[in-house]
């Protein structure tokens, strides 16, 4: 509840929220607190921080290089924690985890909620724990108050879709194409239809993600989804230009 | 199998949310074949003309001699088309393949056998096929990259992580993610998510049910013990599958343990304490895997036994203490390969010798009127660069330096 309305409030005054994507320990902590900085003061309305695994079998080369990098410099999940605790108490958006299940299997469900919580963690982003196999997880969230983003994909039945909203919180993550992280999408009119039945399916407020990189991009969901997600483009960023070179990029999507 | 593809606290289903319905298919397809007994009828006729089954069971006299105990016998799978039980898992979803009609089959491979047999089967059922091999394992395995190649698959060098079996596996997924339209992934191990564990033990069953019956027609009764090397487990269920319900039968499945238990340069899942409970490349089972779930790299000589995980299947067993495991070690691997190759002019796989390792430490202590099953998973012809080299053979090396001469001047 609590992260679905903060970002309802957010919309009263914007007509499209844009949430981007690190990988906590890539290149570094120091790194990704500039880099969070950067896009906290150019407008962005929600981070998602991944906590590196060593099989992250959703992601792109881009964003698996960049867990792989992570984990080689020694980036533990407990850093990853002290490191949510500190940004959240500096900066009002919310932040979200993303992960894979076995972090959080590893580190035992319960305990993981708990410190979440305590490090002010507003939801989690799990791409391979479907609801089928979150039982006790999912009731953690709802004890706990950690929104379980769900995901769509354009291969989800509508019927799939709505099963999907029950166990959902927070918002929907509607992935823009079938893949991996990285690759761009087309937002075409099967695109605009696939948002249709997605629409339809929930109430929830919906996130487009996979393949946004540019203005044009997010231009071309406004009126159709409530949020962008911008991934793998802003790491390819700091890894060309530095972190300095985000704020401007931020800027510039609005 | 229960409903949500759990084998007791093991196995599942931990997919990304695109494969659904894909796996809803999958699960379909299935459970009709499964129902349709000319479904397996057609699976043995194509088994006994494309490949060669019924594979035979070979006593081994002289190596019963060596050891003076029970009688040996190897079970063949060496035989099969393509040297290995990997076709007959392949073959299988193969047929289910052309069920389903999808145009592209992919797979990883370790040791390059199943890549090997999904390429073979690629090129007769008229699929397109890639094929996603580490780069360690490319290195090790380079004729079977070679015969890939020239039935027509793509093969792709996988450069991540630990650059073997499980991070092929990932890259396979991230293939079937992009494609899942047209594309079957041809797991090659009895492991990933439901239906795979179950559906690959079900097409290597045919081991089991062969031996059985021909260890009563030339033994007259059940055999003492069946041993099977563990990779990620597909051959060990598809020998022990027939005989879990043989009260006097103990089954026991060898695991790689490389540079030794202690060494922490191994693969042993389940017969050493380092591995633990995880979920990773789709299921739930023991993993050598870090405090933080992190997987940590793991050593064979044998590249399909290199492996994290292991058959949620097996985890289950071996919580019900069905079936025993051992290890073993790579110098002992190749000393028993050296000694099966002496007596009984058989060269068996890499990963097979660990299960002849476990019997052969077994066998001398077992009566004579008893006999022991070894289940021979493939031939080492591929292995014939690592073997070569691990006995310092002079004269290959100097035939591969002369090789090595005469194409840089040419
Ligand atoms: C000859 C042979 N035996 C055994 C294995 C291990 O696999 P599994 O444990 O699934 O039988 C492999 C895998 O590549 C193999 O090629």
């Amino acid at each position: 509840m609590q992260l679905e309305q903060q970002l309802r409030n957010k919309l009263k005054d914007k007509d499209i929220l844009l949430m981007t994507h690190i990988v906590l320990g890539y290149p570094s902590l120091d790194v990704n607190r500039e880099v969070i900085k950067q896009m906290v003061e150019n407008g962005v309305d929600c981070i998602e921080m991944q906590i590196p695994f060593s099989e992250p079998m959703a992601d792109g080369p881009i964003i698996l290089k960049a867990n792989q990098d992570s984990l080689l410099t020694g980036t533990k999940v407990a850093d990853c924690f002290t490191f949510a605790a500190e940004i959240t108490r500096q900066y009002d958006i919310p932040f979200l985890f993303m992960t894979y299940y076995n972090i959080i299997f590893k580190y035992g469900e319960e305990n993981f909620f708990q410190r979440a919580k305590e490090c002010g963690i507003k939801g989690f982003i799990i791409p391979d724990l479907p609801p089928e196999m979150g039982k006790s997880f999912l009731e953690l969230a709802d004890k706990y108050q950690i929104a379980p983003i769900l995901i769509f994909t354009p291969t989800s039945t509508d019927e799939r879709m709505k099963k999907l909203s029950t166990y959902g919180n927070g918002f929907v993550y509607c992935v823009a194409r079938r893949g991996v992280t990285g690759k761009k999408s087309e937002f075409d009119q099967n695109f605009d239809g696939y948002l249709a039945r997605c629409r339809a399916a929930t109430k929830l407020p919906l996130a487009v993600g996979f393949g946004i990189q540019s203005k044009e991009d997010i231009e071309a969901l406004k009126g159709k989804a409530d949020m962008a997600v911008i991934g793998s483009r802003t790491i390819k960023l700091v890894e060309a230009e530095g972190a300095e070179a985000v704020g401007p990029f931020i800027a510039a999507l609005r | 199998m229960d409903q949500n593809g759990f084998f007791g606290n093991w196995g599942g289903a931990y997919i990304p949310e695109v494969l659904y319905q894909t796996f809803e298919e999958l699960k379909e397809e299935y459970s009709r074949c499964r129902k349709d007994p000319a479904f397996w009828q057609e699976y043995l006729t194509l088994m006994s003309t494309y490949s060669c089954r019924p594979t035979p069971l070979t006593y081994a006299d002289n190596l019963t001699r060596h050891f003076g105990g029970a009688k040996i016998y190897i079970k063949r799978e060496d035989l099969n088309h393509t040297g290995a039980h990997k076709a007959n898992n392949v073959m299988g979803q193969g047929l289910l393949v052309k069920r389903m009609g999808k145009k592209r089959v992919i797979a990883e491979t370790g040791a390059g056998q199943h890549g090997m047999a999904t390429a073979t089967m690629a090129a007769k059922f008229g699929l397109d096929c890639t094929i996603y091999m580490g780069e360690e394992d490319v290195l090790r395995q380079r004729p079977n990259v070679f015969w890939m190649e020239k039935m027509g698959a793509t093969v792709v060098t996988v450069k991540d992580g630990s650059r073997t079996l499980k991070d092929a596996i990932n890259e396979a997924f991230r293939d079937w993610v992009t494609n899942v339209d047209d594309t079957h992934y041809v797991f090659g191990t009895a492991c990933g998510p439901a239906p795979f564990p179950e559906m690959v033990a079900w097409f290597q069953s045919i081991i089991g049910i062969e031996a059985a019956e021909q260890i009563m027609e030339y033994h007259g009764k059940m055999p003492a013990r069946v041993y099977a090397c563990v990779g990620g487990g597909s051959n060990a269920m598809g020998i022990f599958k027939r005989f879990l319900d043989e009260p006097d039968v103990e089954l026991i499945g060898v695991e790689a343990g490389g540079h030794g238990a202690d060494s922490g340069a191994h693969a042993i899942r389940l017969s050493s304490p380092d591995a633990t409970p995880g979920v990773a490349q789709g299921y739930k089972t023991m993993f050598l895997q870090d405090d933080d779930g992190q997987m940590k790299h793991t050593h064979s000589v044998a590249a399909g036994l290199d492996y994290v995980g292991v058959s949620p299947i097996l985890s289950d067993l071996w919580d019900k203490k069905q079936v025993r495991f051992e290890s073993a070690t790579d110098t002992e691997v190749m000393q028993a390969l050296e000694l099966t190759m002496k007596q009984e002019g058989i060269i068996p796989a890499l990963e097979s010798s660990h299960a002849f390792v476990g019997a052969f430490k077994e066998a001398g202590k077992l009566a004579k009127d008893e006999a022991i099953i070894i289940n021979q998973s493939g031939r080492g012809d591929k292995d014939i660069f690592t073997i070569a080299h691990a006995f310092e053979d002079p004269s290959w090396k100097k035939f591969i330096i002369d090789r090595g001469i005469e194409y840089s001047n040419s």
